[in-house]
């Protein structure tokens, strides 16, 4: 295991990058991200691997086609204008069935917006973004370190299931130093990228990497197996974090950074006699539906909290599934949450005074 | 009761504060603690000033943000009239002196004025007045050793600048024993 | 017996879905020939992009990536970065080369990327039923010039190769057409060209060739191949551009 180094979370994402195997980055520069172009820039000359400023977001989400298309391991990055600029891109990767690994450190929107931390682009992660039936796989690292581990392990998702994944941060993970630990990248065992455009070399039928499928029987068909890989995705992929659930009356609910700040509210209502427990969603697709279902039986409430106006409350509404009442606090546009103020919601749920 | 230090460090672009709430972050993990080190960005960043948290603790980091810090360094005046007043009561408030034009309001506070720039320039480089600030930083908080934050500047200055440590090292020296 | 003619084998045996009378089919046959020539199929990729061609990756006995509507020069640069040993060439339309592809054209060229372009100018919109492209002509009556495009309303028709010529990045630009035997052969010389500067790392290049629409111009293939020769030539000249 490698020495603990101080790095920055954008820095060590593209390390983590690095040392998967991924050797093409194609990105365009933008704030609250540019330490990950910046870092690419440095190193991927070094281990004989391609950094390319594009022209936009949209030129590099398409170099990433093409380069995903030819069999490489390959990442882009950006933050909130430039996902919404990638998203063509991304629905032709998944309609190509195309493997890669898109990171956006979210700031604060809609618009240009700011470039303080948000998590305003839930929806947009989850949901869809871009036209057509699809789903991405998004993970949501709390810490650098996770940033690392979840980004070694996304380019392995993505080769798994021939999908998209993103790597869900803001602006908080991406310019936050804490010490990481580069652990030796395993990786899984994966299927071989026979589908690849590396020329025939006469020698194999050729491939073709494409979207259009004008017969609809035909698009019917291949939508429905990739929603059966999205349900292998949803049995086999599920992560969450579950602290102090078992004797919890208040159930705190926050991914990525916001959940950092949902602990330190959690141990402070601990410390004035408050049972209150908390769930992160690693995963944000697939949600960690199971667990809800649990607790939702001994919890009397949840409180989710975000860096939005509400966005992954809806999952978390439709995984409690009526149980429970679930209630939202959450500040947006850049504004970051504080633990005093969530244990202040904590107390105004115990003591009826909220609406959920 | 574990110890957590929330260190908020603030002045104008240039004076370094990035750097020393790098230096006491990597100290701190060497140490073996729990750091985190968060920075403003973007425009704000840009000729006005520059700020930096950092968080050295026994526990688990929550948020890298602090509200409230135990430890303040103010490099600058619009530092000072902007943080001075989140810093909690008990703690610490460590100014340079020259360069801010007034003293300390809060009195439920440790107050510590240093002409850290003036000592800085006299001891043959004004650009390292963090260094000084630093040195009496861990001496009053005693967040990490004076042999530690040594060694972790030797890890932090690139090699390229070897021949600065000499005079990084006196600054602090000349912090700690001030 | 002796076979005098035959499909190129970088051709599929599949028909063109193609209006009659459309250029297109002797574009891709060029193509093809070239590829056949330089004995380069099983290292070639090829990329299709949005418009009439958006079949094209049914076409060729190569590779192939389907890319998005104007994307497919950054498409190919994707390709060319993982595999820089393969030859890879965009097959594009005026309205996906010179409209919503602009920027990633440009800056492809301005790169030296080392891909081929294959510019298919019909100065019309031809998939979607004969709207104004970036290089209709002034005058030119379309579903949305109805009037005929005016440079007051609608500006002036781009020209590409002049364009692109200009850059550093660019190695070999040249126009051609397909409206005589003649042209044709230059056409074939020009595409092979532009294939062997690929290969021969020199940069970025492109063909634009000038082509018909007999179904949205509304005439018959005779009568466009003249229409090409009286109305684009004199605006859009043949020859080299660059060569490198």
């Amino acid at each position: 295991m490698s020495e603990k180094v101080l790095m920055k979370g954008n820095e060590a994402v593209a390390e983590a990058a690095i040392q998967a195997g991924c050797r093409y980055f194609f990105g365009y520069p933008i704030t609250p991200q540019n330490e990950i172009p910046e870092y690419m820039a440095k190193r991927m000359p070094k281990v004989n691997g391609v950094y390319l400023q594009a022209e936009s977001e949209v030129a590099a989400i398409n170099m990433v086609y093409g380069a995903a298309g030819a069999g490489a391991r390959v990442m882009t990055s950006s933050s909130s204008p430039g996902i919404s600029l990638k998203q063509e891109g991304i629905s032709y990767l998944v309609g190509s069935d195309l493997p890669c690994v898109i990171v956006n450190m979210v700031r604060g929107g809609p618009g240009l917006g700011g470039i303080q931390p948000a998590q305003s682009d839930y929806f947009q992660a989850v949901k869809g973004g871009a036209h057509g039936d699809y789903y991405l796989v998004v993970l949501a690292p709390s810490s650098v370190q996770e940033a690392v581990d979840l980004t070694m392990e996304a380019f392995d998702i993505a080769d798994m299931y021939r999908t998209p994944v993103i790597i869900l941060g803001d602006g908080m993970l991406g310019q936050m130093m804490e010490p990481v630990q580069f652990h030796q990248y395993k990786g899984r065992n994966l299927p071989a990228k026979d589908w690849a455009t590396t020329g025939t070399n006469n020698s194999r039928k050729r491939n073709i990497i494409n979207s259009l499928f004008i017969d609809p029987q035909e698009l019917e068909n291949l939508n429905i197996e990739r929603f059966n890989r999205y349900k292998q995705i949803q049995e086999k992929e599920v992560k969450f974090e579950s602290v102090n659930c078992e004797d919890a009356d208040v159930v705190l609910v926050a991914y990525g950074t916001t959940a950092r700040v949902a602990k330190s509210a959690m141990s402070r209502a601990r410390a004035e006699g408050l049972k209150v427990g908390l769930i992160r969603p690693i995963t944000l697709w697939p949600f960690p539906v199971q667990v809800f279902q649990q607790v939702a039986r001994t919890a009397k409430a949840f409180l989710a909290v975000e860096m939005s106006m509400g966005q992954m409350v809806e999952d978390v509404r439709l995984a409690v599934n009526g149980l429970k009442p679930v209630y939202f606090y959450g500040r947006t546009g850049g504004m970051v949450l504080t633990p005093m103020a969530i244990v202040e919601e904590i107390k105004k749920i115990s003591g009826g005074e909220k609406n959920d | 009761m574990n110890c957590t230090h929330e260190i908020v460090m603030a002045g104008f672009g240039g004076q370094g504060i990035m750097f020393a709430g790098k230096l006491v972050s990597y100290a701190g993990m060497l140490a073996g603690k729990e750091i985190s080190w968060l920075p403003s960005y973007g425009p704000e960043m840009r000729g006005g000033t520059a700020n930096c948290h950092v968080i050295v603790s026994d526990e688990q980091i929550g948020s890298p943000i602090i509200t409230n810090p135990t430890a303040l360094i103010a490099m600058n005046r619009p530092s000072l009239d902007k943080f001075e007043d989140t810093v909690v009561p008990g703690g610490l408030i460590l100014t340079d002196s020259s360069l801010i034009n007034r003293s300390v309001k809060r009195k439920d506070v440790v107050a510590i004025e240093i002409p850290a720039t003036q000592h800085a320039i006299d001891l043959g480089e004004g650009k390292l007045a963090n260094m000084v600030l630093v040195g009496r930083l861990i001496r009053e908080t005693g967040i990490v050793s004076l042999d530690i934050l040594k060694e972790a500047l030797k890890k932090i200055v690139p090699a390229r600048k070897q021949e600065l440590l000499e005079m990084n090292i006196k600054m602090i020296e000349l912090g700690y024993n001030g | 017996m002796t076979k005098v003619f035959e499909k190129p084998k970088a051709l599929c045996d599949v028909p063109l879905h193609y209006c009659p009378g459309c250029t297109h089919g002797i574009i891709h046959r060029l193509v093809a020939e070239a590829i056949d020539e330089l004995d380069i199929l099983g290292k070639t990729v090829g990329v299709a992009s949005v418009g009439c061609s958006v079949f094209s990756y049914n076409y060729f006995e190569c590779d192939m990536q389907q890319a998005a509507h104007g994307r497919a020069p950054a498409v190919a640069t994707g390709i060319k970065r993982v595999h820089p040993g393969n030859v890879v060439f965009t097959y594009q339309g005026d309205g996906d080369l010179a409209a919503i592809g602009t920027a990633e054209m440009v800056h492809a060229a301005a790169r030296g990327e080392k891909i081929t372009v294959i510019f298919v100018n019909n100065a019309i919109y031809g998939m979607t039923g004969g709207q104004m492209a970036p290089t209709t002509l002034l005058g030119q009556v379309t579903q949305t010039s109805p009037y005929g495009r005016n440079a007051e309303n609608q500006g002036y028709p781009i020209k590409v190769c002049e364009m692109l010529s200009t850059l550093e990045g660019s190695a070999y630009i040249a126009r051609v057409s397909v409206d005589s035997v003649k042209n044709i052969r230059n056409a074939k010389k020009a595409i092979k060209k532009a294939f062997e500067t690929q290969i021969e790392g020199k940069g970025f290049s492109l063909v634009e060739v000038l082509s018909t629409c007999p179904t949205n111009w509304g005439l018959s293939p005779v009568e466009s191949l003249d229409w090409l020769r009286a109305n684009m030539m004199p605006f859009y000249p043949l020859g080299i551009y660059k060569e490198k």
